[in-house]
């Protein structure tokens, strides 16, 4: 495997920089050919066949099989909805914002092909608010579909009917989360559901509904054109394909790199053609491998050589892909720092819906705070790990359970998890100074 | 196969195994099996959302800890509520609770019957290892004129979120901000102004909403409860009365399944303020004069003889000299079944008038209030449509408002609205038929006979009518006064005529709290106790009582008309205020300035009260036992929680002194003598004897032969005890012991026959001429507010505040076309009298009406009404 990228779902960005987002640039590369033959090859020959045989998984960072999610539909009930959850909003992932401003086209067709496949005449796209300038491309790009036949009653002369609304969210992390996402665009505090019922069976407007990511719609083209069983040869064991990792830290190239799953966290952090090394050439301390819920890596041989294979890396360490984020983290870092960042993060976007995740988050973040201002006390890392095990018992136990509705509580445990595995004595020297507060309290 | 029919899964919980009904959440079925889940937000009657995970389980075979009040039961399961990891998390959850509540439990309301407080005893870790700063906020905001809140205390369970949104139907609560800062919040500019305010506070399960009446008033180790039923409206809702010190501080809902779920209004709840205020009046006054100048003198205290013999001698002068039809009895609604059983017979069986009338004038003929096929509140829930003829029952009967919109809301049920303009219930209404007033019977005449399969050419009224197609099911007519600037035979007309919808039965929505017990126990002209007429039960009570009237006599407005002609020699105020409360309020007046010899039996000085010759203070609820009976014809038993302050005594003792006075001895030493009397002398209430009430935990439906399935013996299921945050459950006096065994109770209920042939309305309306409305006039609505005038809202500190100001309601173009501005001034005026009043623009009246509330402070509608014309026709003329 050659430590380079292999562009598929990049590839219009990176060869048209001047108009990948246009209607004419994108068709001047082959936009919408997708959907053509899709038409052409049927219905049901796109789902059970060709994304079944492509291996695709949710680029979101749940990683579920794509065809399994879609076969979940009940049939013969209508109408169901197709959403595409473009609320990216875990720190330092930044892949479908790329994605979204400069290739809408590559989305629309891919959601064409998906609501053909599953039969949704109307699909909504959940927009994180932010997106300013993927707004006002993904708005002028639907007008450009429609105005080509791409979108609209009898596309390209199929019979199959699609129109696309555009939400634009209100700036909260949890409306990533599918169900809360739901509830968003029904007008309704974002805050999870609780499962059952799945939105494939009850979920938007309590119809069938299926989830995307945008990096999994944006395959769909390709996947339909190269044929599933091609796609699928790309990648590793049952990661197959390629996906897009955002880059983030003390690498020397940071950015969006569509790499062929199962090269290495080593070739993604010092090939030249990618991360290209650690800034000043120092060593790393440790890495978050997908994005800010995972569990962290360190800058161990064991760790850098780990294939980029989603359930591999679960399986061996406990750690996700997840949303494609790896954020690197050199040797002058203090992690309990980094800790308390992600904590606060969480803190701050926890919806509040259900106790352990409302309040825990807040607790541990306090507690951070704390140490990292030269307060702590020597019981609060191991304190601070059971308070963990109130949101997520058995959570150095792949895969944990949790007491909270949705994985956001579970996000902040991963930090601490860390800590206590790799940086247990760092911590612990830095509460070793004399406590302002009481250190009886047990 | 279960009660209600599902099919019964076998599940195993902490190794007991036990049958259930499938579907059933697992929280429940294991709460009447024995085992407590813990929980905070999961309330029976809202839908479960899983939040506050106190109550997650072990359930084999389940990845993870399932929350006990989202998971199903399904046949096999098993389930672990106490291993160690269950237990792990429930310590976890409960100090994450606990991080940021203040634990301020000694000055907290709820510090010692706190659900927080019990769980963390009963679950909790003991202590927490939380060295940080809590969260804080100002504390407490108000998030109405009732209800604080105080947000560091709350723990986000949305119970009083969802209770305002799925229950009320009032969505003005809602969480705010997010996170550790989720907080409960109003609106901007729009405070929790809802009815139900007060349920919020006891669903709670921490003091973060407390009531203002009962805020730090009393610690919860210091009251003491006695079950009873609010005595507001004629719903009657179960209640908890709690008293400390003799003084009444709180009434929680009690869950009653037929009747009121566990709710309260707000006035009901609070409303026992008025017992404590100030100015009760505690002793006996008689008017005595001051000088030879002739003046009618002053009421001055007096002890009860001296009381009780000036009202003897009154009455008796007016007997002597004019015989039974100058004397006349007004009211006797306000007070329990024996209160009015009495009254009843000292009218009727002692002083031989039937001049005799509960209602004044507001309500509807006893002959069609009791004669008609009665319906359940329950048969809401399962009726075909329910057919809404009457009131805003929002404003009149608010619990009875809950249970319509839930059974429109969660069963579906098609509401079919006959109202002169919007009320409450118009928005979950499936049709909204809007007659002018006084042409109801027009339109019920329509919809009638397109339910029987004759179309009507209104294309609206055959909407309505196609809503029963494919419907199984009776058809629930809620009939009561929905207009009162209109007669009452015009709602006469309308009930006629959709009686002759096979299967329509009617739950009559008169408002007056006990009006139903006091017209079936005979305060009404024509009857005698227990639903027999005058014709019909004569020779029955001239057996029991030695004697009956000779004929019938007057309703309410006839024997206003009579006073006012000079004709009603002495008249008894048995806790009604004519003045203040009939639509004709120049009637009532004129009636009692020219009745020769004026007794008040009352608790306030009201406007016709101080009027009175003698005034004897009566006792109210609260302070007195006996029995009751709400619309439904559900009799249930009140409690006495205080001694009354003063000399105040119950109107049945009243009635029997007076009784004993004019020769005729009761022989009633106690309200349960009365109730027993009561069942073996009244038709209707025959069987419903004290034993039988003392057994049956939702009182009994008279006739009792017809409802042997409304008598249920023993509790309703697990009580908790003192955790007034979940369902409080009925509870008899007397359990007996074997609770499941009541079939030897139905054979002999449904064995029992009364000894009179019970009324039934024959469906003769009498013939009525509206006349069409002339192009300059407005026709006139009056209906009621929850909050009113009345004496005890008036009475309560916390209520009076929420009586809004009197404004005359048009259509805009009708004000537009007036020439005023909303809020402007103008003069309203009828044949009757004329007022000035405020006006302002309401989409919900139509055009060519006006609407204006009842009773509030002030000039107002009961002066624009005459009571002999069918409707009111208003001019209405701006005054700027």
């Amino acid at each position: 495997m050659s430590a380079v990228e292999t562009r598929i779902i990049t590839k219009r960005i990176r060869d048209r920089e001047e108009d990948s987002w246009t209607i004419d640039g994108a068709l001047a590369s082959g936009a919408y050919e997708g959907l053509k033959k899709a038409f052409t090859i049927g219905r049901d020959a796109i789902g059970q066949e060709q994304v079944k045989a492509s291996g695709l998984r949710g680029r979101g960072g749940g990683g579920f099989p794509t065809a399994t999610k879609w076969s979940f539909l009940p049939e013969a009930s209508f109408p169901r909805y197709l959403v595409i959850n473009a609320d990216e909003g875990e720190p330092s992932t930044f892949k479908d914002r790329m994605l979204l401003e400069a290739d809408p086209h590559q989305l629309i067709e891919g959601i064409a092909i998906a609501a053909f496949a599953i039969e949704c005449n109307l699909a909504f796209l959940y927009l994180r608010g932010e997106f300013a300038l993927g707004y006002e491309r993904l708005v002028d790009a639907i007008a450009a579909a429609h105005a080509k036949g791409f979108l609209g009653s009898n596309i390209l002369g199929s019979g199959f009917d699609l129109e696309i609304v555009v939400h634009r969210g209100a700036g909260a992390y949890i409306c990533g989360e599918e169900t809360a996402l739901l509830e968003s665009l029904e007008g309704e505090r974002g805050m999870p559901r609780i499962r059952p019922p799945f939105p494939a069976n009850e979920g938007l407007y309590a119809k069938p509904t299926v989830v995307n990511n945008v990096e999994t719609i944006s395959s769909l083209p390709h996947i339909i054109l190269m044929g599933g069983e091609e796609y699928g040869k790309l990648g590793v064991n049952r990661s197959t394909g390629t996906r897009v990792f955002s880059l983030s830290g003390h690498v020397k190239r940071p950015g969006n790199y569509e790499v062929e799953l199962g090269i290495t966290f080593r070739d993604l952090l010092y090939s030249p053609e990618l991360g290209g090394g650690i800034r000043e050439d120092r060593a790393v301390k440790f890495f978050i491998p997908g994005g800010a819920s995972s569990q962290w890596l360190i800058g161990s041989d064991e760790h850098l050589d780990a294939p980029l294979d989603m359930d591999y890396v679960q399986e061996t360490f406990g750690v996700m892909l997840g949303s494609g984020a790896v954020m690197v983290y050199d040797e002058t870092v203090n992690p309990v720092l980094v800790a308390w960042r992600l904590a606060k993060f969480f803190s701050h976007e926890s919806c509040g819906k259900c106790t352990p995740c409302r309040e825990g988050t807040g607790w541990i973040e306090k507690v951070l705070f704390r140490i990292v201002n030269g307060h702590g006390r020597r019981q609060d890392l191991d304190m601070l790990f059971d308070v963990c095990e109130s949101i997520s018992p058995g959570v150095m136990n792949a895969p944990f359970t949790q007491t909270t509705i949705c994985s956001l509580g579970p996000s902040v445990v991963s930090c601490i998890a860390s800590l206590q595995q790799y940086f247990r004595d760092e911590v612990l020297a830095m509460c070793a100074g004399p406590a302002l507060i009481p250190v009886s309290a047990s | 196969m279960s009660a209600n029919g599902d099919a019964l899964v076998t599940i195993t919980i902490d190794g007991k195994e036990v049958k259930v009904a499938s579907g059933e959440l697992l929280i429940k079925v294991a709460q009447e099996h024995g085992t407590y889940i813990p929980r905070f937000c999961w309330h029976e009657r809202m839908k479960p959302v899983g939040m506050c995970r106190m109550c997650l389980v072990e359930v084999e075979g389940v990845r993870g800890l399932p929350p006990a009040c989202t998971t199903p039961v399904t046949d096999g399961m098993v389930v672990h509520t106490t291993t160690p990891q269950v237990r792990k998390v429930q310590d976890g959850v409960l100090e994450l609770l606990l991080i940021n509540h203040p634990l301020d439990c000694p000055v907290c309301d709820r510090g010692g019957e706190c659900p927080l407080q019990d769980t963390t005893l009963a679950f909790g870790p003991g202590e927490s290892r939380f060295v940080e700063e809590k969260r804080h906020w100002e504390k407490p905001i108000p998030v109405s004129d009732l209800v604080l809140l105080d947000r560091e205390r709350c723990i986000q369970c949305a119970r009083c979120t969802r209770f305002a949104d799925e229950i009320a139907g009032d969505p003005l609560i809602s969480f705010g901000e997010r996170g550790g800062y989720t907080e409960i919040t109003t609106f901007p500019d729009e405070p929790f102004a809802s009815y139900f305010s007060g349920n919020t506070v006891q669903v709670c399960p921490v003091g973060a909403l407390t009531a203002q009446p009962y805020r730090f008033k009393a610690r919860p180790w210091d009251l003491d409860a006695a079950e009873t039923s609010c005595l507001t409206c004629a719903v009657q809702c179960r209640g908890a009365l709690e008293s400390a010190s003799n003084q009444l501080v709180r009434l929680l809902g009690v869950d009653s399944d037929p009747v009121n779920q566990g709710w309260l209004c707000d006035k009901g709840r609070y409303g026992y303020e008025a017992i404590n205020a100030e100015n009760r009046v505690r002793y006996p006054m008689v008017r005595k004069s001051t000088g030879a100048d002739g003046s009618p003198g002053e009421l001055v205290e007096c002890s009860w003889p001296e009381a009780l013999d000036a009202v003897a001698d009154g009455i008796q002068r007016a007997l002597d000299l004019n015989g039974p039809r100058s004397v006349a009895l007004i009211g006797g609604a306000r007070g329990t079944n024996e209160d009015a059983y009495a009254w009843a017979r000292l009218a009727k069986g002692v002083l031989r008038t039937d001049n005799v009338d509960a209602q004044l004038g507001d309500g509807l003929p006893a002959a069609v209030a009791l004669g008609l096929p009665h319906a359940l509140i329950n048969d809401l829930d399962t009726a075909a449509a329910i057919v809404l003829l009457g009131p805003d029952l929002k404003e009149e009967l608010p619990v009875l408002y809950l249970r319509v919109k839930k059974a429109a809301v969660e069963a579906g049920v098609p509401l079919i609205e006959i109202a002169p303009r919007d009320t409450g219930l118009s928005r979950y209404a499936s049709a909204r038929l809007r007659p002018l007033p006084g042409e109801q019977a027009d339109t019920a005449r329509k919809l009638a006979a397109a339910i029987n399969g004759t179309p009507s050419a209104n294309a609206d009224i055959d909407a309505a009518a196609a809503l029963l197609v494919g419907r199984d099911g009776d058809l629930v007519v809620v009939l009561g006064r929905g207009d009162l600037a209109e007669s009452a035979d015009v709602t006469v007309g309308a009930a006629a005529a959709l009686s002759i919808i096979e299967n329509a039965k009617f739950l009559v929505a008169l408002r007056r709290a006990n009006v139903r017990g006091a017209l079936e126990l005979g305060l009404a002209p024509g009857f005698l106790p227990g639903r027999a007429t005058l014709d019909t039960g004569r020779d029955h009570f001239v057996n029991e009582w030695g004697g009956v009237p000779e004929e019938v006599g007057l309703d309410a407005l006839g024997i206003f008309s009579a006073a006012a002609e000079g004709r009603i020699h002495a008249l008894i105020l048995a806790g009604s205020d004519p003045i203040n409360d009939c639509p004709d309020r120049a009637l009532a007046r004129n009636a009692i300035m020219a009745s020769g010899f004026v007794v008040a039996i009352d608790t306030f000085l009201t406007e016709s009260s101080k009027r009175a010759d003698v005034f004897l203070p009566a006792s109210i609820w609260g302070e007195k036992t006996g029995t009751i009976t709400n619309l439904e014809g559900r009799v249930q038993r009140v409690a006495q929680k205080v001694s009354p302050d003063g000399t105040a005594m119950p109107d049945w003792r009243i009635a029997a002194e007076l009784a004993a006075r004019l020769g005729v001895e009761f022989d009633l030493e106690s309200a349960d003598e009365v109730t027993e009397e009561i069942a073996r002398v009244a038709p209707a209430f025959v069987g419903l004897d004290m034993s039988l009430l003392r057994r049956a935990r939702d009182g009994a439906v008279i006739p009792i032969a017809s409802f042997p399935d409304e008598i249920h013996l023993g509790r309703a299921g697990v009580a908790l005890q003192g955790a007034s945050w979940d369902p409080i459950l009925p509870s008899p006096e007397v359990v007996p012991e074997d609770t499941d065994d009541n079939s030897d109770l139905h054979s002999i209920v449904v064995s029992v026959s009364p000894a009179v042939q019970l009324h039934e309305w024959d469906g003769a309306s009498p013939q009525l001429s509206t006349p069409a409305r002339d192009a300059y006039a407005l026709r006139l609505i009056v209906g009621r507010t929850l909050y009113d005038g009345g004496t005890w809202t008036m009475a309560s500190p916390s209520l009076s505040p929420l009586v809004p100001e009197s404004v005359l309601l048009v259509n805009p173009q009708d004000r537009d076309r007036i020439g005023v501005a909303d809020g402007e001034s103008v003069r309203v005026a009828t044949g009757r009298g004329s007022i000035a009043s405020r006006v302002r623009g309401d989409l919900a009246t139509p055009i060519g009406t006006a609407f204006m509330a009842f009773n509030l402070p002030g000039p107002g509608a009961a002066d624009l009404v005459d009571a002999t014309l069918s409707v009111t026709d208003i001019r209405v003329e701006s005054i700027r």
